[in-house]
């Protein structure tokens, strides 16, 4: 039943309005990872962001690619909830600290295991329009024991224009959606944080899209 | 399906197709050939010929309000792409909007025929309108280049545009060809003067005419496809349009200067954003604005060169 939401919900909503509403420019769309378990790690600038990159993925294997998302703001109220969890299938995760690492990351532990795509923000939160957050810690130690996922960095660019964070209104403009290549393993968090923010200003260049005057 | 349509308007679509049959014979006759060699973004912009052709052709064949609907569509996209290879303030995400609300209602005019509405709307309520809604938000950083950009986005992608489309509802003068027939003319011309300002650049071409912005330009590709255009316009011209054969040879002139000059204004926009290509969708092609380049600066001179003369 989840499975036949998720497929309707993305084939009459989501897809048109990427397709029409939106448009995307992508670039290297074959480095997309086809099998799990993987990571997709992204910048965070709209709810549009995990929409846009799990509309990449055919209808047939979407139950496969789940967002994690904060559970403090996805499963704030029960419809808002029963959405995330039944139609997006998303994997909540805890922002707040005094949970113990193993705990707040077995349910990503779990769909990694299960063979799952996710689709990770390490800024942790969407932020200000189009500006960049220092990525956090948590995915080192999601990964660093995990030698069987591939970590594939992306970067979009116009969402946080098209709808930023606190409003409503969808304004349509087309986003770049930039694929990298997978991450090499890295021996520290800050290892990790200094690699992202490198492939991230080097993927940036390749967006088509501008938003701030010269 | 195209039986309900002028007998000219059918021939020309039907030649249109032809060469089209032709172009693909060829790309794969080459690629037969030469197996070596990558053919794929040929192979691409064939393919795309057929879809943006075929989708033209639908929509002429359904009905007049269709194809206006079509053409707003295409305003619509190309608006988007423009807004979003060029820099934009997040204070006007709502001004945007309103923007977005003025293709519709621009169509309309062309729909219900209002030349008088049609033709200032954009340029006076519109442009006037912009810069209120923005001094209604408060935000003065930037706000003349803010102002400028989307006055100018509107301009050429919608307002220019829409010339094409009202082409479609102009009294009928040549009922052998109808307000297709016009549309048609305005297309095959200005694409076919891309086609062989190219074609003779490559063959003949020497003396560059702006190497800053379009290095690939050159004085001979430009007057031969001003030859070439001129004559072949003149010959179509009382096929097609209600335009004498020789009205149909100035037609000619301009839209092959004024293709040209399109091409290389979106040229200098694309310099200026250090970008090559507006957007990605049309594969083979690039973006909505790499094809219309020349089609922003054709469609509203031929429109004016024809209504001085007859309408």
């Amino acid at each position: 039943m989840p499975r036949a939401l998720k497929i309707l919900f993305f084939s009459l909503i989501v897809r048109p309005i990427v397709l029409v509403v939106l448009g995307l420019n992508i670039r290297d769309r074959h480095k997309l990872p086809v099998t799990g378990p993987a990571i997709i790690i992204a910048n965070h600038n709209s709810h549009l962001d995990a929409m846009v990159l799990m509309s990449l993925y055919p209808l047939s294997m979407i139950h496969k690619v789940r967002p994690v998302a904060a559970a403090d703001y996805f499963l704030a109220n029960r419809i808002k909830a029963w959405f995330s969890l039944n139609v997006i299938g998303i994997i909540p995760l805890s922002r707040q600290g005094g949970v113990n690492r193993d705990e707040m990351f077995a349910a990503c532990h779990a769909a990694l295991d299960k063979g799952d795509i996710l689709i990770l923000f390490p800024e942790g939160t969407r932020g200000e329009p189009e500006q960049a957050v220092k990525p956090k810690k948590g995915l080192y130690y999601l990964v660093k024991d995990r030698t069987d996922t591939a970590i594939i960095p992306v970067v979009i660019h116009g969402l946080g224009r098209a709808l930023p964070r606190g409003e409503a209104l969808l304004v349509p403009f087309n986003c770049d959606v930039v694929v990298g290549d997978p991450l090499p393993p890295v021996a520290s968090s800050d290892a990790l944080i200094a690699v992202l923010t490198e492939t991230y200003a080097r993927l940036s260049q390749h967006c088509l899209t501008r938003t701030t005057l010269k | 399906m195209l039986s309900h349509l002028p007998e000219y308007t059918q021939i020309a679509m039907l030649a249109v197709i032809g060469v089209l049959v032709i172009a693909t014979v060829i790309q794969f006759l080459l690629s037969v050939k030469n197996p070596e060699k990558d053919y794929r973004e040929l192979r691409l912009r064939v393919t795309s010929w057929w879809w943006m052709i075929g989708l033209l052709f639908i929509f002429l064949a359904i009905s007049t309000n269709a194809a206006i609907v079509f053409f707003g569509f295409i305003s619509f996209l190309a608006f988007k792409e423009f807004l979003s290879i060029v820099p934009t303030r997040q204070a006007d995400r709502r001004v945007v909007f309103w923007a977005y609300v003025a293709i519709p209602l621009q169509y309309y005019w062309v729909a219900t025929g209002w030349y008088g509405m049609f033709i200032i709307f954009i340029p006076v309520y519109m442009f006037l309108f912009i810069p209120m809604r923005m001094v209604l938000k408060g935000e003065t950083d930037g706000f003349i280049k803010a102002a400028g950009i989307l006055n100018w986005a509107l301009m050429l992608t919608v307002f220019s545009v829409s010339h094409i489309a009202y082409l479609l509802v102009l009294p009928e003068k040549n009922a052998l060809a109808g307000g297709i027939g016009l549309v048609l003319y305005l297309l095959f011309m200005t694409q076919f003067n891309d086609v062989s300002q190219y074609v003779w650049g490559k063959m003949l071409g020497k003396h560059k005419i702006i190497p800053r912005v379009s290095p690939n330009k050159t004085w001979e590709g430009f007057l031969g496809g001003l030859f070439t255009i001129t004559l072949v316009a003149g010959f179509v011209a009382p096929l097609l349009t209600p335009l004498t054969r020789i009205e149909g040879f100035i037609a000619g002139v301009i839209i092959s200067a004024s293709g040209f000059i399109g091409d290389v204004v979106i040229s200098s926009v694309k310099r200026d954003l250090r970008i090559k290509d507006s957007g990605q969708l049309i594969p083979g092609h690039g973006g909505i604005l790499d094809r219309m380049d020349s089609l922003l600066y054709t469609a509203p001179l031929f429109f004016h060169y024809l209504y001085y003369l007859h309408y």
